[in-house]
């Protein structure tokens, strides 16, 4: 809308006004002293903050975990929200609370509760480590921690666009002679395909962030299960303000990327999905 | 490819939707089945399309039971009051997938959808979107969608009942041109007479799950077979009745009693009376009502004259050509005469009030 044009809306200067100053102070002042923080390292030091195996080996888990839990979330989230909408069982309404719960519960608990869970001596840990699979204290362990703490995401977004999925264009597949699987794949999973991209992006971000259910189950092992939050936190102990703005300035230039990326992909199918 | 149902009962909970119903649409014919909302219509023709199992009874198409066909095999089109197309194909793979689900060629499909697109005629709109179109373009894709695989039955569920009145009567006679085309066995769903009148072949007349009157459009209208098709078909003048002798007894006056099967005993009756079929007098015609004219209505093709006599409880309604008004030049207030010039005598069925018939 041009300036000059008058829009049907009243009070587009004013709304508008008013969303880029919230976005102001709430998003971009905190991290405009990020940057003024990282730019008391020189060139050279600031390289070696960021680029040092340590710092690149907490990147590598925490994209790659992150990735992975919010893959995770996407297939058994999209199942969930399936049965949520498309079937009616004893039990329902508690189902549908469980799955706010990761959000609820404090996330050092959930880390805490996880961990007794998965370690060698606790209820499922002691029976896959017989097999060899050990969860508690290795990169398997992080990426448990954000699979949890990520499943609300994909569930919430997909659920609404399920729902309104009218039962009639799936009649009409099916009289056209479309089978069930031809039905789900050519009909529905385009129709959900964007809110699915949706939860994805949203666990994923969560889950590059998420620190307090990661920093029990994963044991902290410098080069092995050190996530990067985690390492901004150990250089914030230790005083080094310069440092951890630096490597959270780097996990966040990574994050926007992977978002925007996301963002572009869900457009493309939403458009793709014949959404107005 | 005819369709016989026979028996055919179904329920949903408490909700009676078809009391046993028997119909056969014969081939190649338009059939309309007509009724009130809730008269069990839609259901039907779900039940038709293989959508819903009855609770009793059968469908056969052409003699085969289509409860143990697949969908495939069934080969149905169906046509949905809101369209149900798939929002995220493009026109062309919304009429293709049928074709796509059965892997046929891809020139096949290619000639196949072209053929279609121009039988709707929305030749080069292939590559816009559903939410691209108007309404009616839609409800054309979903009719070239419905019969890409050259089904042995085409069912309609209200399919123009979402549209603008205008773009719904084209339609209308669009599709009429095109049954004349192709001569598909069609049924056809909708609570609108006047839709049902021009579309058909044939009028099916449903009422609380069951049928009350098969027949063309005019042996409907002009032979009713009911008190509710008399009702439902155009507005009517309804009076409560006494036969006596082979006679009708209201409100002081006597008719003859129209030919009836078995013939009249003394029975309470409802005699009806088309606003058309009444005639206005300006002197005291024989066998007439005394009224006052309370109100003159001009709609265009013809005059409707509301009366009201002391005789008839409620008023009358009379329609007449815009001539014949102008020669009696009513005004408010006027004395005339009402003569029925055609009425049709109904017995009162226990529970079938004058004021309540199901409508």
């Amino acid at each position: 809308m041009s300036a000059t044009r008058r829009g049907v809306l009243p009070g587009f200067g004013l709304s508008t006004g008013l969303t880029v100053f919230w976005l102001g102070l709430v998003v971009l002042l905190p991290l405009s002293t990020l940057g003024l923080q990282t730019a008391r390292l020189g060139p050279a030091q600031l390289w070696q903050v960021i680029a040092s195996p340590r710092a690149v080996a907490s990147y590598r888990l925490s994209l790659g975990a992150s990735l992975g839990a919010a893959a995770i979330n996407a297939v058994f989230g999209f199942l969930v929200a399936w049965v949520l909408v498309r079937y009616r069982f004893p039990g329902k309404a508690l189902v549908d609370a469980l799955v706010d719960l990761p959000f609820a519960l404090p996330t050092a608990v959930s880390g805490i509760a996880l961990t007794a869970v998965y370690s060698p001596h606790g209820w499922v840990g002691r029976f896959l480590e017989p097999l060899g699979i050990r969860v508690a204290f290795t990169p398997l362990g992080v990426l448990v921690a954000l699979t949890f703490t990520g499943l609300p995401f994909v569930i919430r977004s997909v659920e609404p666009v399920l729902a309104d999925l009218e039962p009639d264009v799936e009649e009409a597949a099916a009289l056209l002679g479309a089978t069930r699987r031809q039905v789900f794949r050519r009909v529905l999973f385009p129709a959900v395909l964007p809110a699915t991209l949706t939860g994805f992006s949203l666990a994923f971000a969560r889950a590059l962030g998420e620190y307090g259910s990661v920093v029990f189950i994963s044991g902290n092992m410098p080069f092995r299960t050190e996530v990067a939050p985690l390492l901004v936190m150990t250089r914030l102990e230790q005083f080094d303000y310069a440092g951890a703005t630096a490597l959270a300035s780097v996990m966040l230039g990574a994050s926007l990327l992977l978002l925007f990326a996301v963002n572009r992909l869900q457009r493309w199918t939403r458009a793709r999905a014949g959404a107005p | 490819m005819s369709i016989e149902i026979r028996g055919v009962r179904k329920s949903f909970g408490a909700f009676q939707a078809l009391r046993g119903v028997d119909l056969t649409v014969p081939s190649g014919e338009l059939t309309a089945l007509l009724g009130p909302s809730g008269c069990g219509k839609t259901t039907l023709l779900r039940i038709v399309a293989g959508l819903e199992e009855p609770d009793q009874g059968e469908v056969r198409h052409h003699g085969e039971p289509v409860a143990d066909a697949t969908p495939r095999d069934r080969n149905v089109g169906l046509v949905f009051q809101h369209y149900a197309l798939f929002r995220h194909l493009t026109v062309f793979e919304n009429v293709a997938f049928a074709l796509r689900v059965r892997r046929r060629p891809r020139a096949e499909v290619d000639a196949r959808v072209r053929e279609l697109l121009g039988l709707v005629q929305l030749s080069g709109l292939e590559d816009r979107r559903p939410a691209q179109l108007s309404g009616g373009q839609r409800q054309r894709v979903a009719l070239a969608r419905a019969l890409a695989t050259r089904p042995r039955v085409l069912l309609l569920d209200e399919p123009f009942g979402a549209l603008d009145a205008r773009v719904r009567q084209d339609l209308r006679r669009w599709l009429r041109r095109l049954h004349d085309e192709i001569h598909l066995t069609t049924l056809f769903v909708t609570h609108d007479q006047e839709e049902a009148f021009e579309v058909a072949d044939r009028v099916v007349l449903m009422n609380r799950g069951l049928v009350e009157q098969v027949g063309t459009p005019r042996q409907v209208f002009e032979e009713p077979a009911s008190p509710f098709v008399m009702r439902f078909l155009g507005s009517v003048n309804a009076f409560p009745a006494r036969v006596v002798g082979g006679r009708a007894r209201v409100g002081g006056l006597e008719f003859d009693a129209p030919h009836r099967e078995g013939g009249w005993s003394e029975e309470p009756a409802h005699l009806f009376v088309r606003p058309h079929e009444l005639e206005l007098f300006r002197t005291p015609a024989p066998e007439s009502f005394a009224a006052t004219v309370e109100r003159v209505t001009p709609l265009g093709g013809t005059v409707r004259v509301e009366l009201s006599a002391p005789s008839v409880e409620g008023g009358l309604e009379a329609e007449l050509e815009p001539r014949r008004a102008e020669a009696l030049a009513l005004a408010p207030g006027d004395r005339v005469y009402a003569a029925p010039r055609r009425l049709r005598l109904f017995p009162a069925g226990p529970g079938d009030s004058l004021t309540s018939s199901g409508l």
